[in-house]
């Protein structure tokens, strides 16, 4: 990388952009931060946003004992068999904490460690008796988008666009079920099916997400772009609007980045776009960014010693939040 | 001198100011009951006080000190709703860690100190409950041990934050009997109370709040129902005795 | 010593030292921040390297501690502005881990092996690196880490026992006695910090996470004595650390991903069967209140 002049670096980097196994490559992380920034918001009102790096971490012996079965690497299978483990996960969760005193982080921690305990054990395994073909698997760890091939990308594009209609044509439906379940069941919103709907659609993304990024990273994907949105806006719609472009502007940009170096994996690359994003809208966002929350907080001051510095207070005639 | 001595106390909570200009003084051997509607300020106030809440103007003094001269003769009753109920420990135990700022550092509770818990477990019934687990309890027994908490601090000012709340009538009167003790005793107690039908009842002080203080002094010439729809705007329905109805503003 | 009683030993005081403060962890409810801690120690540990171009333990531990406290400062930091709990420990771990990856990848070596190493860890190779101690003689350098850190765990909770139990229950009542809440949280943080780095070396940083949350979950479901529990949860940490040793010789794996996933099955067998807390208690006697 060093000595190069800058003209040269530019070619490499025009020359990656026309390259069309990176563009494929490109344009399904776009899809993947996309809908991952679409569920990271759903699953950010649900106060979830850590479940998504359990069942990302759980997903990973499924993904191995599917190898194990079948010998190679094939794609929607491997999907499945990182879905059903990612989903046995997730309802070993729920379980445990509904049966037992155990909260739900700490059962989250023991399905994440303990899942991704057994996906290593069966992982050297699989190392140490195949050769050659499991190399594929490693990638799963930290994702390596570019080891995808055009067939993939295309069944990627498929799954991406089911989670947006997902999210998309049940929109008021979401935004009801995130914000006030009581309700919603009030007025005959079947809670159950949402519910499986929502973590059929989560687990959807992860088990997507963790080719480009890897295991380790989904969650990031999930949350930081979310959060992001979050100092630029109070509307929901606007929100899952955002957080997509910041996810999907994400995963282009650390694939690009990614692409410069040989063998750099994809993960950490879109992570730290996203984390660079997120800084910006944390210092700079309209809605709570740290500047604007300085200049409220000296007017609230003022406020303060003026009313009181003035004549008596009147208390309020209404509730308030307490 | 005042036990507790209030001026210009302001607190803010996530930009809102909660708490303004609040002024009070508090005498030795009373019971006062903090009244008002929701938001206005009572929990914050008994937080700021203790300095578990930031505030932005106003002093305090208790006896005449500052509160870390006079942690020792505080004691604090939070709501319970804050603590973890599964925490594997009993009702003997959970008396005990009021004794814990007593200790002081690096020594475990003596046969002295369990004697004292065990007495403050007697005093509100709860004796033969001493080793059973916390999360067994009732919510009145559990307000229970957390009064035998306070209790065995043996303070001479006490704070309360809702300390009849969700509880039972026996348990209630059980408390309140032991206020009542704690007055004669020379002792000052201070309690947010959210049930505004028993506040003659049980208090000789009250202070009515409403992010300010709205009137402050003896039930008998405070209580008034002119003064409970200021504190209140009008956004309740009171009735005592033959007196008129208010009516909820809308 | 043979090689295989030093690897028995350092996985035993891995799983006594993860089990002890796994029972503060679980009851503090912060056993997604130990996930977190567990990979931003990463960072801790790759900038202490390209600082000191030393691979050796005391600067290490120091930037592991750094990263530990940073952890918690950012999180908290993010969370008081206004960011969800589970969220704030999102994005910082992530971001933090992003780049210590990124570190390992752009300037270090052989990326995959160092990474893969400090992620998975290989217990099989402890007993290589050695130093020599007055005493005892020629001693592994992770199992003597280990050693120092479990008394280094024994003596904070044992001095500070009580305010630990206090500070974990009720802090309200806690900070209005005068103790010192927040000090003792950021303490609790250097510990965890501390004893995860010290396993590192042994079980990488994800089976970390196993050890030191699983033993005392299983064990929170025996007893209702917190003394009860923290023997019980160091005591299922070294059955975890003995057990994973023995799967791990059978199948020809990873001593520590198998020590992780014998954790899981101890937890599974005290979730389902245990006569107090698993549901097998449940079953065996009806919802009592008392009166």
């Amino acid at each position: 990388m060093e000595g190069r002049s800058g003209t040269e670096k530019g070619m490499s980097l025009l020359h990656i952009l026309l390259s069309s196994n990176t563009q494929w490559v490109l344009f399904s992380t776009l899809l993947l931060g996309t809908a991952s920034g679409m569920m990271g918001c759903l699953a950010y009102w649900k106060r979830q946003s850590l479940m998504s790096d359990a069942l990302s971490h759980a997903a990973l012996p499924g993904i191995v004992i599917t190898f194990m079965l079948i010998g190679h690497k094939h794609l929607l299978l491997l999907i499945l068999g990182a879905a059903v483990s990612a989903l046995l996960g997730a309802l070993l969760i729920q379980w445990v904490t509904l049966a037992s005193r155990i909260k739900e982080d700490a059962a989250m921690g023991i399905v994440l460690s303990v899942f991704f305990g057994l996906g290593i054990m069966l992982l050297t395994i699989v190392n140490r008796t195949v050769s050659g073909n499991q190399g594929g698997l490693d990638s799963f760890i930290f994702g390596q988008a570019a080891t995808m091939v055009r067939h993939d990308v295309q069944m990627m594009l498929l799954l991406t666009l089911v989670v947006i209609a997902i999210v998309v044509t049940l929109f008021k439906e979401w935004k009801l079920f995130l914000f006030d379940p009581d309700f919603a069941r009030g007025i005959g919103m079947p809670l159950v099916p949402m519910n499986i709907l929502y973590t059929f659609a989560l687990v959807l993304t992860i088990v997507m997400g963790i080719q480009a990024v890897g295991v380790i990273l989904m969650s990031a994907l999930l949350i930081i772009p979310a959060v992001s949105a979050r100092y630029w806006t109070r509307s929901f719609g606007r929100m899952i609007i955002l957080s997509s472009v910041f996810g999907g502007l994400s995963g282009a940009v650390g694939t690009i980045i990614s692409a410069l170096g040989k063998g750099w994996p994809t993960g950490p690359f879109i992570v730290i776009v996203a984390a660079g994003l997120f800084v910006i809208s944390i210092l700079f966002g309209t809605q709570k960014g740290w500047l604007i929350q300085r200049l409220e907080l000296r007017e609230n001051r003022k406020l303060a010693k003026g009313s009181i510095a003035s004549h008596q207070s009147r208390p309020v005639l209404r509730e308030e939040e307490g | 001198m005042e036990v507790l001595s209030v001026r210009d106390l302001s607190a803010a909570y996530r930009k809102q100011i909660v708490l303004e200009r609040v002024s009070f003084q508090v005498h030795e051997g009373t019971l006062t009951g903090i009244v008002g509607p929701n938001g206005a300020g009572k929990s914050t106030l008994i937080k700021t006080l203790l300095e578990l809440h930031p505030k932005v103007t106003g002093e305090v003094r208790f006896f005449g000190s500052t509160l870390k001269e006079m942690k020792h003769r505080i004691g604090y009753v939070p709501q319970r709703g804050t603590v973890d109920w599964d925490f594997p420990t009993n009702a003997l135990d959970v008396v005990m860690m009021g004794l814990y700022g007593q200790i002081g550092w690096f020594k475990l509770p003596g046969a002295s100190h369990k004697k004292k818990a065990m007495d403050a477990l007697e005093r509100m019934g709860m004796a033969e409950y001493a080793s059973r687990q916390i999360s067994q309890l009732s919510g009145g027994q559990q307000q229970r041990v957390f009064l035998a908490r306070a209790l065995v601090q043996d303070a001479d000012l006490y704070f309360m934050d809702e300390p009849l709340a969700g509880v039972d009538a026996a348990t209630e009167r059980a408390i309140m009997a032991t206020l009542q003790e704690l007055k004669s005793r020379g002792k000052t107690v201070l309690v947010v109370h959210h049930d505004l039908q028993t506040v003659d009842q049980y208090f000789d002080h009250v202070l009515l709040l409403n992010r300010t203080v709205v009137h402050h002094g003896l039930t008998e010439d405070v209580f008034t129902y002119d003064n409970i729809i200021r504190t209140y705007g009008g956004a309740i329905r009171y009735r005592k005795g033959d007196e008129p109805v208010a009516h909820p503003a809308i | 010593m043979s090689y295989t009683a030093w690897i028995l030993l350092t996985a035993v005081l891995v799983g006594i030292s993860c089990g002890l403060i796994g029972v503060f962890l679980i009851l503090r409810k912060l056993a997604m921040m130990a996930d977190a801690i567990s990979h931003t120690v990463l960072l801790g540990i790759v900038i202490a390297y390209l600082a000191t171009r030393s691979l050796s333990g005391f600067p290490m531990l120091l930037g592991a501690i750094a990263a530990g406290l940073a952890t918690a400062v950012f999180v908290q930091w993010l969370n008081s502005r206004g960011v969800q709990q589970d969220a704030s420990i999102g994005v910082v771990f992530t971001t933090l881990f992003a780049i210590g990856v990124v570190l390992i990848s752009t300037s270090a070596g052989n990326v995959h092996l160092d990474v893969q190493h400090a992620l998975m860890g290989e217990i099989a190779f402890i007993p290589w690196k050695t130093v020599q101690v007055p005493v005892l003689g020629t001693v592994p350098e992770a199992t003597l880490l280990l050693g120092i850190v479990l008394i280094i765990v024994l003596l904070a909770i044992g001095l500070f026992y009580k305010e630990w139990k206090i500070t974990t229950f009720d802090p309200a009542l806690a900070a209005s006695l005068g103790i010192p809440v927040a000090l003792l949280h950021h303490l609790f943080m250097c510990l965890v910090s501390v004893t995860t780095v010290a396993s590192f070396d042994a079980v990488g940083a994800i089976m970390v996470v196993a050890m030191l949350i699983t033993p005392a979950a299983a064990a929170y479901l025996w007893t209702d004595r917190l003394l009860i529990m923290l023997v019980l949860s160091a005591a299922f940490g070294t059955a975890s650390a003995l057990a994973g040793y023995g799967i791990a010789a059978l199948l020809d794996t990873s001593i520590s991903a198998s020590m992780a996933f014998a954790s899981g099955i101890f937890f599974m067998f005290s979730f389902l069967l245990s006569p107090v807390h698993g549901l097998l208690g449940k079953k065996l006697r009806p919802k009592k209140r008392a009166a």
